[in-house]
C-alpha cells in the first residue's frame, strides 16, 4: 500500500461512518415506503460494528446507503451519511465514485456472483489497482501480493483461473482481497459467510479478523447469525422495521439484552447445547410489518409481550442502560421478563428399545461423469428407530443430500445396497416401491419455493398428496385436509392461496403437511430451516418436535447448523466423502472423545455465547469423491494425523463405546487423552505432497487440467 | 411478488391450540385475482399490446363481416373496368378482371385468419408435447428426438412446405397440416428449454414421491408452469405462419383461387408492376405486413407481461 495523501487532522479523528437520523424510502407500486426510519449510528476508527435483524429489517439498505448505492427506486428522504467526516449526500457522482474506490469497500453475500465469471481472477483484482491509478505491471504485482495476504497459497496459479474454477471459500477470499486492495477506511460485509460451509466460514472469519488488525479497517458487519456477530464485532446494533432498537457492546447486549426484540432473537436460537427434550425454543409472536406500513409509536408494539398503552402513543427515547448500551424501549429495565411465546413444556424423551424402522447397510451411490466414477456414498450404514431423530452433518460435498435422495428413491442407490423398511427390503427406485412404502418414507425439501408447484393452490397441493397416498376423495379428504392444515398450524382460510402469496415459514408448513399426508414412518428433512429467519426457524423446529411426539415419526435431519442438529437430534451421524465418520448419541458426539473430523467441524462454529474454543484449522478443501485419498479418507486434512497407518489403511466403522461408532485408528482412550490439548498447527509436509488435489484448487479442476 | 411477514406466534402446545391470530393478516385467495388483474393492467398499459390488438381486431372484424363492409362484391368480375387506377369509385383501384381491390383486401383477411391460427395451434400442441417429453426424459429419448428436430430445422420452412404440398396436393387442410408440422420443432425446442429448468424443481420430485404417473407429472405438474413461454411462442409463430401462408399462396401452393387471398392477389398481379399497375399488388402486400406487425406487437406485449 502506498501511503495515502496526508489528510487534515479533523478527518483522522472523525468516525469511519456516521449515519445521522437517516431515512430511506423505496418507491413500490407508485407509493414511497419507508425502509429506514431515522437510524443514527456511528462506527469509530478501527472499530467493528455489527447489525442484526431479520430479513426485511433494513440491514442491507443501511449498508447500501453507506455507499450511496441505493436501487433506482430508493432515495434518502432525510438525515445524512458521513464517511470519514465527509457528507456523502452533498457529493457529486464523481466524488462518490472516488470515495468508493478509495475509502469504502463492500463484500457481498454470494462471492461467485460478485466476480465476473468470464474474467480471470488476476485481471479482476489488478483492475482495482488500475482504477486507483497503478500501472499495468504494478497492478498485477500488487494483486499478487494481496492474494498472498488473504492466505491463498499459490496466488500465481489462482490469478490465471476463472471464478467457476475456484470454490466458494476461495472466491470469497478473492472478493475480500479486492475489497481491501485500496486500504479502505471502512469495509462493509453483507452476510459474507452465509453461503459457506462451517469450516470455510470459520476460516474466512479468522481471515477478516486478522486483516482488520493488519490494515486497521473499520467494519460494518451485517449478519443474521448471532454467533458470527459475537465472534466478529465489538459493538452491535439491532434493527427492527428500519429502526435501531438497541445498541451496545456485543458482550453487554448478549448478557443483558434490554429490548424485547433482542431478547426474542436470543431465545430463538438453540444455545449452549439446549435439546428438544429439555426446552422448547421460544418464538417471536406476530410477524414483521410490511414495507412502509403505518406503525405505532414504538415499532415493536404489535409483537411485544410487554406492550402497554404508552407504547402506542409515545415513541420510546433511547434509554441508557449502561455506558454505551442503549435501548429504545419504555420498559428496557424489564425487557428480559418478556413472557415466552411458547409456554409449552418440552416433550419428554422416551427411551424405547424397539426394532429399527429403517435400516441401511452397505449403501453406495456412484455417479458417472465424463468417464469418471464418483463415489458419492461409500458403504454407509445406519439404523433409524421409531420416533427418533438422526442428525446428519458434514461439509457440502460430503454426500448428505445424496444420502437423502437415495433413501427416498429419487436417486437410486447402487446395486447391492440394502435399504430396509420394517425389515422388508426396498427397491432402489421410488417408482418400483409399493404405495405403502412410498408413503412411509417422505421428505421435506430445503426450499419450499421449489418444492411447491407455484401454479397450484395449497388446497390442491395437500389434497393431491392425500388422494395419491391414502386414496382419499370427497368429504373424507376435505376433513382430513383440514386436520392436516391444523396440525401444522396453517390457517384453513388460506387454503385457496398459492405459494407465492405466503411467507417462507408458511410455505414450509405446507411442505411439512404434504410430507405428513400419508402418515409417514420416516421423514427426511433436508435443511428445512436454512432459508428461514431465526424466529421462523424456531417455530418450524418446534412444529417438527411436536409432530414427532404426536405421530411417532422418525426424522433424518440434515443441517449444516450444528446448534440446530444438536437441539433436534437423538443421535448424530457425521459424514465425510460419503462415509460415516462418526455416529453416536447427540450428547456425546460434540464432546471429547470425538472423531478428529467432528472435533474440527465443531470448533469452527462460532457460538452465540462468545466463548470461543480454539479453532482447529482444516487444511485445504474436501477432496474429490472421484479420487478419494488412500487409507483413511480424512488423513489429508486430519489435525490428529498419526502416521503412515492413516495413509495406508482405511479404518473400519467400529463401536468405541456402547452406541458410539467411529472410523479412526485411535481408540477412545487415546483420543480422550490427545484431545485435552489443541492439535499443533497443521504439518503439511509429506501429506500435502501425497495429496492429489493440490491444496486450494478445486479437485475436479486439477483433474481436468492434468 | 410481494412476500408477507412471517407469522411466528403459532405456538406449539399439546392438544388442539387455535391457529395463531397473526396468520389472519396474510392476504387470502382474493389475492390471486389481484395478481391476474395486475397482469391485465400491465397489458392494458402497454402501448405495443394495444396497438397490436387494435390492428388484429380490425382484421378479425374484416374477416367476419368482410362481405358486409366491402363496397363491392370481391368476386364480381367486370372486364370493362379492368386495371383502373385508384379513384373515388374504387379507392384501391381494380385488378385485371375488374374486381374491386379494396373489397378483395377486406375480405381477403378471412382465409389467412382461419388457416394461420389453426396451423399455429397444431404446431404449438405438437411442439409442446414433444418439448415436454424431450425435456423431461432427457437421455437417449432427447438425443434421438433432438437430432430429428435439428434435421427438420435445418431445412428452410418454405422448401419443406412446397415439397409436402406438391406431394400431398394443395388444399387448405394440407396447408394447415404442413405448417403445423414444420413449426413443431421450433416450439419443441423452446418448451424443452423451459422444461429442463422446471424438472429440477423439487415439486417434480415430490410428485414422484406420491407415485404419480409420468403423464400426470408432464401435463398436470410441469405444463402449467411452462404455459407462459408456450403462449408467447404461439403468438410469435402466428406471425410467421401468416407470412409463410402468404408466401405459399404467392407461389401458388397455398390458398387456391378464386378466393380473394392476399398472397394470391400479389401472385396474380406482380408481373404488372413494371407496367405501372402497382395497386393490385401494393394494397394486399400492405395488408399482409400490417397483420404480421400487429401480431408481433401483440406478442411483444404478452411476453413483457409474463416477464414481470
Amino acid at each position: 500500500m502506498s501511503a495515502t495523501a496526508p489528510q487534515p487532522a479533523a478527518v483522522e479523528t472523525a468516525p469511519a461512518l456516521e449515519l445521522r437520523d437517516l431515512e430511506v424510502a423505496y418507491r413500490v407500486r407508485g407509493i414511497w415506503r419507508e425502509v429506514l426510519r431515522g437510524v443514527t449510528l456511528s462506527i469509530g476508527r478501527n472499530e467493528s460494528y455489527g447489525l442484526v435483524g431479520e430479513s426485511g429489517c433494513g440491514k442491507s439498505t443501511a449498508a447500501f446507503a453507506a455507499l450511496r448505492y441505493l436501487p433506482r427506486n430508493g432515495r434518502v428522504t432525510r438525515g445524512s451519511i458521513l464517511v470519514d467526516g465527509q457528507d456523502l449526500l452533498g457529493m457529486s457522482e464523481n466524488e462518490v465514485r472516488e470515495l468508493r474506490v478509495k475509502k469504502v469497500s463492500m463484500v457481498y453475500q454470494n462471492p461467485t456472483a460478485a466476480l465476473n465469471p468470464s474474467i480471470r481472477i488476476g485481471d479482476q483484482v489488478a483492475e482495482v489497482y488500475a482504477l486507483a491509478g497503478a500501472h499495468d505491471g504494478e497492478a498485477r504485482q500488487r494483486a499478487h501480493e494481496m492474494l498472498g495476504k488473504v492466505q491463498i497459497s499459490d496466488p500465481a496459479s489462482v490469478m490465471r483461473r476463472y471464478p467457476h474454477q475456484l470454490s466458494g471459500g476461495m472466491n470469497q477470499r478473492v472478493v475480500i482481497a479486492m475489497a481491501l486492495a485500496t486500504d479502505p477506511s471502512l469495509l462493509i460485509l453483507d452476510e459474507p459467510t452465509t453461503g459457506l460451509d462451517a469450516t470455510v466460514e470459520g476460516e474466512v472469519l479468522d481471515l477478516v479478523k486478522m486483516l482488520r488488525e493488519e490494515f486497521g479497517t473499520s467494519l460494518l458487519f451485517i449478519t443474521h447469525n448471532l454467533g458470527v456477530m459475537a465472534k466478529m464485532c465489538e459493538r452491535m446494533g439491532v434493527l427492527y422495521a428500519g429502526r435501531l432498537v438497541e445498541e451496545g457492546p456485543v458482550a453487554e447486549v448478549f448478557a443483558r439484552p434490554s429490548h424485547p426484540y433482542t431478547v426474542g432473537l436470543l431465545r430463538c436460537i438453540p444455545r449452549g447445547g439446549v435439546r428438544k427434550d429439555r426446552e422448547t425454543l421460544d418464538t417471536i409472536p406476530g410477524f414483521l410489518p410490511q414495507l412502509g406500513a403505518d406503525l405505532p409509536a414504538c415499532v415493536f408494539t404489535d409483537r411485544c409481550g410487554l406492550a402497554e398503552e404508552i407504547c402506542h402513543r409515545e415513541e420510546p427515547p433511547f434509554h441508557r442502560v449502561t455506558d454505551g448500551h442503549c435501548s429504545r424501549c419504555h420498559f428496557y429495565d424489564r425487557a428480559q421478563t418478556v413472557p415466552r411465546a411458547t409456554p409449552a413444556p418440552p416433550v419428554p424423551r422416551e427411551d424405547r428399545r424397539v426394532e429399527p424402522v429403517l435400516e441401511a447397510r452397505g449403501l453406495r451411490k456412484t455417479f458417472h461423469q465424463e468417464g469418471n466414477a464418483i463415489h458419492a456414498l461409500a458403504d454407509v450404514q445406519f439404523a433409524l428407530k421409531e420416533g427418533e431423530t438422526l442428525g446428519l452433518v458434514g461439509e457440502s460435498g460430503s454426500g448428505k443430500t445424496t444420502l437423502a435422495r437415495s433413501l427416498i428413491g429419487l436417486s437410486p442407490a447402487d446395486e447391492g445396497s440394502v435399504i430396509e423398511l420394517d425389515g422388508a427390503r426396498l427397491a432402489p427406485n421410488v417408482t418400483k416401491r409399493k404405495r405403502d412404502q412410498v408413503r412411509a418414507l417422505q421428505i421435506v425439501f430445503q426450499n419450499p419455493d421449489s418444492a411447491l408447484n407455484r401454479r397450484f393452490s395449497i388446497h390442491r397441493i395437500i389434497g393431491r398428496a392425500l388422494t395419491m397416498l391414502k386414496g382419499e376423495r370427497g368429504e373424507q379428504r376435505e376433513e382430513h385436509l383440514r386436520q392436516l392444515a391444523h396440525s401444522v398450524r396453517f390457517d384453513v382460510r388460506l387454503i385457496g392461496a398459492r405459494p407465492a402469496q405466503l411467507s417462507g415459514g408458511l410455505k414450509q408448513r405446507v411442505a411439512i403437511a404434504r410430507a405428513f399426508a400419508g402418515d409417514p414412518r420416516i421423514v427426511v428433512c433436508d435443511e428445512p430451516t436454512s432459508a428461514l429467519d431465526v424466529s421462523v426457524q424456531a417455530a418450524i423446529l418446534n412444529l417438527l418436535v411436536e409432530l414427532q411426539a404426536s405421530k411417532k415419526v422418525a426424522y433424518l435431519f440434515i443441517s449444516h447448523d450444528l446448534g440446530v442438529v444438536r437441539y433436534l437430534s437423538d443421535r448424530i451421524a457425521v459424514l465425510y466423502l460419503g462415509r460415516v465418520m462418526e455416529l453416536g448419541p447427540a450428547e456425546h458426539v460434540f464432546d471429547p472423545p470425538q472423531h478428529p473430523y467432528t472435533e474440527a467441524l465443531g470448533s469452527a462454529v462460532p457460538t452465540a455465547e462468545g466463548t470461543e474454543r480454539e479453532r482447529i484449522r482444516l487444511v485445504g478443501e474436501i477432496p474429490s469423491a472421484a479420487s478419494p485419498p488412500s487409507g483413511c479418507v480424512f488423513h489429508t486434512r486430519c489435525p490428529r494425523y498419526i502416521g503412515d497407518i492413516c495413509r495406508d489403511e482405511e479404518p473400519a466403522l467400529r463401536e468405541v463405546e456402547p452406541g458410539h461408532f467411529w472410523r479412526c485408528h485411535y481408540s477412545a482412550e487415546e483420543l480422550r487423552e490427545v484431545q485435552k490439548t489443541p492439535p499443533p498447527e497443521q504439518p503439511l509436509t509429506a501429506r500435502e505432497a501425497s495429496e492429489p488435489t493440490g491444496g486450494n484448487l478445486r479437485p475436479s479442476e486439477v483433474d481436468r487440467s492434468t | 411478488m410481494s412476500s408477507f411477514g412471517e407469522p411466528i406466534g403459532s405456538s406449539v402446545t399439546a392438544g388442539e391450540p387455535p391457529v395463531a391470530d397473526d396468520q389472519l393478516s396474510v392476504p387470502g385467495p382474493e389475492d390471486t385475482r389481484v395478481m391476474r388483474r395486475e397482469r391485465m393492467a400491465v397489458l392494458l398499459h402497454s402501448k405495443t399490446f394495444i396497438a397490436g390488438a387494435v390492428i388484429l381486431a380490425f382484421w378479425i372484424v374484416c374477416a367476419i363481416f368482410g362481405k358486409l363492409i366491402a363496397p363491392d362484391d370481391p368476386l364480381l368480375t367486370d372486364p370493362i373496368k379492368a386495371l383502373q387506377a385508384p379513384s373515388s369509385a374504387h379507392l384501391f383501384g381494380t385488378d385485371t378482371l375488374g374486381r374491386d381491390v379494396l373489397s378483395r383486401v377486406l375480405v381477403g383477411a378471412r382465409d389467412i385468419l382461419i388457416v394461420a391460427p389453426l396451423a399455429t395451434l397444431l404446431g404449438t400442441v405438437l411442439g409442446t408435447v414433444l418439448g415436454l417429453v424431450m425435456g423431461y426424459f432427457r437421455g437417449p429419448t432427447d438425443d434421438v428426438l433432438g437430432r430429428i428436430v435439428d434435421a427438420v430445422l435445418a431445412v428452410p420452412v418454405v422448401i419443406v412446405g412446397l415439397l409436402s404440398l406438391v406431394a400431398l396436393g394443395p388444399s387448405t387442410i394440407t396447408v394447415i397440416f404442413v405448417i403445423g408440422v414444420v413449426f413443431t420443432p421450433v416450439i419443441a425446442r423452446t418448451v424443452r428449454a423451459a422444461v429442463l429448468t422446471e424438472r429440477e424443481y423439487e415439486y417434480v420430485a415430490a410428485a414422484r414421491l406420491r407415485n404419480e404417473r409420468t403423464p400426470y407429472i408432464l401435463f398436470g405438474e410441469i405444463l402449467p408452469n411452462v404455459l407462459g413461454p408456450v403462449l408467447v411462442e404461439f403468438t410469435v409463430r402466428l406471425g410467421y405462419a401468416i407470412f409463410t401462408i402468404a408466401t405459399l399462396s404467392f407461389l401458388g401452393f397455398g390458398i387456391q383461387p378464386p378466393a380473394p387471398d392476399w398472397g394470391l392477389q400479389i401472385y396474380q398481379h406482380y408481373g404488372l408492376i413494371s407496367g405501372g399497375y402497382w395497386w393490385p399488388v401494393l394494397f394486399p402486400a400492405l395488408a399482409i405486413a400490417s397483420l404480421v406487425i400487429g401480431v408481433n406487437l401483440l406478442s411483444d406485449g404478452i411476453s413483457q407481461a409474463f416477464e414481470r
